[in-house]
């Protein structure tokens, strides 16, 4: 995985509470047996006036000019902001990766649902929970201003404003150890072999149907 | 020894090791696979060079992409994308040697319908699956999460899922649910109270004399929705209904293993004095027929309320949102739910797609007929044994006599990955658990209610109150 540690980018608004993983990444693109691929297809249905499907030609589709990724002034953001319970629904890791794809690294919100939140840091996007009262100024910001930007620093755990006030964000250690290098879950994990295989044992001795019998 | 709760014994019996900031490692007894979460994840384990940690903790079927009309095998799937997937499926589980029930297979099905008939979901184990609708099995007293990809590949490499415990939250109702109210309504309402986002970081118990009283199969369509109430786990204490329905099961412990496994499943319940971070309190009785109106299973209301007006919201980001959804749903401000008409019905997915919801539905449906301006009328059972069973009971007759089709297992129109599809503008009265934009099709526009309601607004073509045509019927 990529370390993230860094970053100051464009922020795109994306103004709505609920944001689920079907609007993410409808479900027709989920028949991919692909990791990559889905940034084209992101949030497909505000995305584009037609329907899409997979292998259709992205190039050639008509967009909606109303939608916020498609207005000028956010072109090459790397920052969402987004409102309550973004990435509820489904569990698929598609909403990452088609989000990651697209561009984005990091998603400031008020609050996330909690298996979208984890899929996020397993794949290098780190997710940003702020008040709700801070998350609406900073959606006031961008309005007001064309081309805003943000610094986030996750060695410092610090959002830095254009005006250089600073708002520090929580990141749990092992996530945020994990981000700043780039590790990967299980490597990490297998360093625990011989725990798991104690473990396993007594649980085995303890409920032996739950093993095949040898 | 402090009082603990159901959830905290089933985490304290599964933790491998904890760091000081609380991440821990939990070992994980079962997986179920299908076809759309694990393709990427059997991927990485090749690109690493690694093998799963325990074959037999691993179950797949395909279940999201496969047709529901008539077929024969894996090279009937006309969509050749879906196709593909559906076969790399079959390659993944032949190649690591995971048991699968394949397409053709008797017991194929919705993978969350699978699980519990097998007896693969037990008490007191730990369960996951690429799915967030793995909190079903929570009501047999299992500890499911719904995971993402990356985390099918973990399991399925170190047998164990990295964590942090979540908070414990009770859903207490008591009482008695009045006849043509069933665990549908409760959870519904239930989400209608706390909200999308109520359940977040929590795991849900439901307790009260209300899940007492309900049956396995209900209490899985109950914790089926605790992720649309936000949170990953729903669960139900033990008891001797649980034990009943694991018994003699394919997976389940035979022989002398059976008792010791018993006896080790009587503690699986909160105790007397366990505390919850969060408690919630429904009044069974109370409980109405409810009808999602709008774009998120929180947008729910009794058969019997009106569409909510956004003007009377005085929070500026949910009357957007009650906005936003009555323009996607094609509904005026203040109408009654009554008079919201129905143009496509869809009974199946894994919130109510067992034989007890088939015999709900076909109690209302019999001798009945789907009214005139339904377009369409789909039954999909959840598993091939499910079908099996109704058909023995004769249940297919009367779906087919009222106007319905009769399909085969799988996930069809609950989000119509496959070719069943609620077209654009429609609207649906549908069994299944969520109503988000496009989620059924695109722009198409889904009612979620209990399989008695959608069987009584097949005949009505719009929906109404079960409650009236039960009372009728008898
Ligand atoms: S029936 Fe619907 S909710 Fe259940 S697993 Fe299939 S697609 Fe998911």
């Amino acid at each position: 995985m990529e370390k993230f540690t860094k970053l100051t980018a464009i922020v795109a608004p994306m103004d709505r509470a609920n944001v689920d993983t079907d609007a993410i990444i409808p479900k027709q693109f989920l028949k991919s047996i692909k990791r990559t691929g889905f940034g084209v297809n992101l949030f497909d249905e505000w995305r584009y006036e037609d329907v899409g499907e997979p292998g259709k030609d992205n190039s050639a589709r008509p967009l909606r000019k109303d939608f916020v990724l498609n207005q000028p002034q956010y072109q090459g953001a790397k920052i969402l902001l987004a409102r309550e319970n973004f990435g509820c629904g489904s569990s698929r890791e598609h909403a990452p990766w088609a989000l990651k794809d697209y561009g984005f690294d990091v998603i400031i919100a008020p609050s996330f649902a909690d298996i979208f939140f984890n899929n996020s840091f397993k794949n290098g996007i780190l997710p940003i929970v702020l008040d709700a009262d801070v998350v609406s100024s900073l959606f006031d910001e961008v309005f007001a201003n064309s081309g805003y930007q943000l610094t986030v620093d996750l060695d410092l755990h610090q959002i830095i404003k254009p005006s250089g006030e600073t708002i520090q964000f929580e990141v749990d250690a092992f996530r945020r150890h994990c981000l700043l290098n780039g590790l990967d879950d299980i490597g990490l994990t297998l360093q625990h072999q011989s725990e798991i295989e104690t473990f396993e044992a007594a649980h085995k001795a303890k409920n032996p149907w739950l093993f095949a019998a040898e | 020894m402090s009082a603990k709760t159901l959830y905290d014994k089933l985490w304290d019996s599964h933790v491998v090791r904890q760091e000081e900031d609380g991440t821990a490692l939990i070992y994980i007894d079962r997986q179920l696979l299908h076809e759309v979460t694990s393709p990427q994840a059997f991927e990485g384990l090749r690109l690493a060079n690694r093998k799963p940690w325990r074959i037999d903790a691993n179950l797949a079927t395909p279940d999201h992409n496969v047709p529901t009309t008539a077929y024969d095998s894996v090279e009937d799937i006309v969509d050749p994308i879906s196709r593909i997937q559906v076969q790399t499926l079959d390659a993944n589980a032949q190649e690591f040697g995971i048991t699968e029930f394949g397409i053709g297979d008797i017991r194929q099905g919705i993978v969350h319908v699978v699980g519990p008939e097998e007896g693969v979901t037990l008490p007191g184990t730990t369960l996951v699956c690429g799915d967030s609708h793995t909190a079903t099995h929570g009501a047999l007293g299992a500890l499911a999460h719904g995971v993402g990809t990356s985390e099918v590949e973990h399991v399925l490499a170190t047998q164990c899922l990295i964590q942090k415990k979540m908070k414990n939250m009770l859903v207490k109702v008591e009482g008695t649910l009045q006849p043509g109210v069933g665990p549908k309504d409760v959870v519904l309402a239930i989400i209608g109270k706390i909200g999308t986002a109520g359940g977040n970081g929590h795991a849900i118990e439901f307790g009260g004399q209300v899940f007492r009283d309900m049956s396995i199969e209900g209490r899985m369509t109950v914790c089926n929705m605790a992720i649309e109430a936000g949170a990953r786990v729903g669960l139900v204490a033990v008891d001797d209904k649980t034990i009943d329905y694991v018994k003699g099961r394919p997976f389940a412990p035979k022989g002398a293993q059976w008792q010791v496994a018993v006896a080790a499943w009587q503690d699986l319940k909160s105790d007397e004095n366990a505390e919850f971070d969060k408690v919630i309190e429904l009044d069974g009785a109370s409980i109405e027929p409810q009808v999602s109106w709008g774009t998120s299973p929180e947008m729910v209301l009794s058969v019997n309320g009106q569409v909510p007006d956004p003007s009377l919201e005085t929070d500026a980001v949910k009357a957007d949102g009650i906005r936003r959804a009555l323009s996607y749903m094609g509904l005026e401000a203040g109408m009654a739910i009554s008079d919201i008409p129905v143009d496509y019905i869809f009974i199946g997915s894994c919130t109510n797609s067992r034989i007890e919801d088939l015999r709900q539905a076909a109690e209302v449906l019999k001798g009945q007929k789907v009214a005139p301006s339904v377009e369409q009328a789909l039954i999909v059972p959840g598993s091939g044994l499910v079908k099996q069973q109704a058909e023995a009971e004769g249940l297919d007759q009367i779906f087919i006599e009222a106007g319905f089709e009769w399909r085969n297992p799988g996930c069809s129109m609950c989000l119509a990955m496959n070719a069943d599809r609620l077209p654009s503008g429609k609207h649906c009265a549908s069994t299944s658990n969520r109503n988000f934009e496009g989620r059924q099709g695109a722009g198409g526009r889904t009612h979620l209610v209990s399989p008695q309601m959608a069987a009584a607004a097949a005949i009505a073509g719009h929906f109404v109150d079960v409650r009236q045509l039960i009372g009728s019927n008898q």
